[in-house]
């Protein structure tokens, strides 16, 4: 079981932090420097319920546009609506100010099987 | 997001390659080249041109050279603009077609001498123009070189540019629009003409990488953009794309392809029907055709009721029946709205008509409206 705010990843580049029941989503350095500019982002609004495996939104760059993905079930408690307005925050921190939704969840299971930060790093290193 | 792809092997380096990656440039294969395609942010490079100063490395373009005779009537044959009846020290900008009229590339041939060219073209479609071009000849004597990989080709852009050359050389800074120098340093060849791709005054070089006097010059050149602090900055492909974008610039493969003709394109001022000279030119007979029946589809801006991106491919809806293709689009830098160009139905086309765009899971609203987006 993940500690209090210990991140986990995907191979999709999300990451989950777990505090209590509630789970704050983003997406890593890696994959802000490999969309570039971000330009747009639409999140679920809070109340939507979410499955695992499920897209939480939308994040649009320069480049394309990206689904973002849950790794757990839940309801979605907050939307980050400072990237919203100001898109280009989760360029600039993508770890902290520019996180992307919460969610409250019943299962903190599903991240056990999520990478580690060490792990996630070594496969994904930020050029 | 989806996980990456795996890198590709084996692409070309510009003479700038390492200047770029010393730079921090995020680097990608762009026709077979590694390129930067940024160095950090593509809108803030994007804006550094329009308000100052931008370096673009555009030597993957390729640059071809034809001496000889009958150098002059073989590109009068081959491309939609008067070549040989241009002077010195001029450059046009001309579409090579196919017989259908369609687009195999978009160049600028420049006028060296009465015997001597240089056309630079998309570095997607050198090889396929040199395929073209030979099996075009015939039995015209002119001498066709590939010197893409023996010079390099630098584009300034941006207000503060012009300013900055005049600083060293008045001859520079005096050229006209579409016209060009040369100058032969120490043994170092360079050809300097006022064009670019952006929609900001400027100048494109290109220098000779052959021997040792080109590599130490350039290396000479490429330090001393250090000492330029924030007047010129180096700019990637991602900003050179949303550049062309707003002002309205055709990008092969995406405006003009084989399949579309330059006057659905709104390239007429690129085609010379007819020539003065009586040449005529490949394609000549199916553009005089389209210019008599009018394209059916024509080629518009488009504004977005939205701040996502159109993207190429996307379908363009006027009261819910499909009429036309987006061909690209972006969150235009200089203006904060959702640019595109589209291809519509003619019947769609006029400035204000509102039309919808599919961007995949929901519809947006789009007016049509002028182009260029942008104008210095």
């Amino acid at each position: 079981m993940p500690s209090v705010n210990e991140r986990r990843f995907t191979e999709s580049h999300e990451w989950f932090a777990a505090d209590g029941g509630v789970v704050t989503v983003g997406i890593t350095p890696y994959a802000t420097n490999e969309l570039t500019d971000i330009t747009y982002v639409e999140m679920k609004p809070a109340g939507t319920q979410v499955v695992a495996g499920e897209a939480l939104g939308e994040v649009e760059s320069v480049k394309t546009a990206s689904d973002i993905f849950s790794a757990v079930s839940g309801e979605i408690v907050e939307v980050n609506d400072a990237v919203s307005a100001d898109p280009a925050l989760l360029n600039r921190d993508p770890l902290g100010a520019g996180w992307l939704v919460r969610i409250r969840v019943d299962d903190l299971s599903p991240l056990e099987g999520l990478l580690d930060q060490d792990t996630y790093d070594e496969r994904h290193p930020v050029d | 997001m989806t996980p990456s792809p795996a890198p590709t092997a084996a692409l070309k380096h510009t003479p700038l390659h390492q200047f770029h990656v010393d730079q921090g440039a995020k680097m990608v294969d762009f026709a077979g080249w590694d390129m930067p395609l940024h160095y950090g942010s593509i809108i803030d490079e994007h804006t550094q041109v329009r308000t100052r100063g931008g370096l673009f490395d555009v030597s993957h373009m390729g640059r071809l050279m034809f001496t000889g005779r009958d150098a002059g009537p073989f590109l009068d044959r081959v491309c939609t603009r008067a070549i040989q009846s241009m002077t010195d020290g001029q450059a046009r900008y001309g579409i090579i077609c196919n017989e259908q009229g369609g687009c195999r590339d978009d160049v600028l041939v420049y006028r060296l001498g009465e015997t001597e060219y240089l056309m630079v073209c998309n570095a997607s479609n050198r090889a396929k123009l040199l395929e073209h071009f030979a099996a075009v000849k015939g039995d015209d004597v002119f001498r066709l070189e590939d010197t893409t990989e023996s010079t390099a080709m630098i584009a300034a852009q941006g207000p503060e540019i012009m300013p900055l050359i005049a600083r060293h050389s008045t001859e520079i800074a005096e050229l006209k629009r579409y016209r060009f120098i040369r100058k032969n340093i120490m043994g170092l060849k360079v050809l300097v003409s006022r064009t670019g791709y952006t929609g900001e005054d400027g100048v494109e070089v290109i220098v000779s990488t052959d021997g040792f006097v080109a590599r130490t010059a350039l290396k000479m050149f490429l330090k001393e953009l250090d000492d330029l602090g924030d007047t010129v900055r180096p700019t990637g492909l991602g900003a050179r794309d949303s550049l062309r974008l707003e002002s309205a610039m055709a990008l092969y493969g995406h405006e003009i392809t084989e399949d579309i003709d330059p006057l659905s394109a709104g390239l007429g001022f690129a085609v010379t029907l007819p020539k003065k000279s009586g040449d005529r030119f490949i394609g000549q007979d199916a553009l005089e055709r389209i210019q008599a029946d009018g394209p059916a589809r024509t080629l518009v801006g488009l504004s977005l009721d939205t701040r996502r991106a159109a993207r190429q491919g996307m379908t363009v809806r006027a009261g819910g029946n499909d009429t036309g293709v987006v061909t690209s689009g972006c969150l235009s830098p200089t203006l904060g709205t959702s640019i595109a160009m589209a291809y519509v139905d003619r019947a769609h086309a006029a400035e204000g008509t509102t039309l919808a765009v599919d961007l995949g899971r929901q519809e947006v609203g789009a007016t049509v409206v002028g182009l260029p987006f942008y104008t210095r």
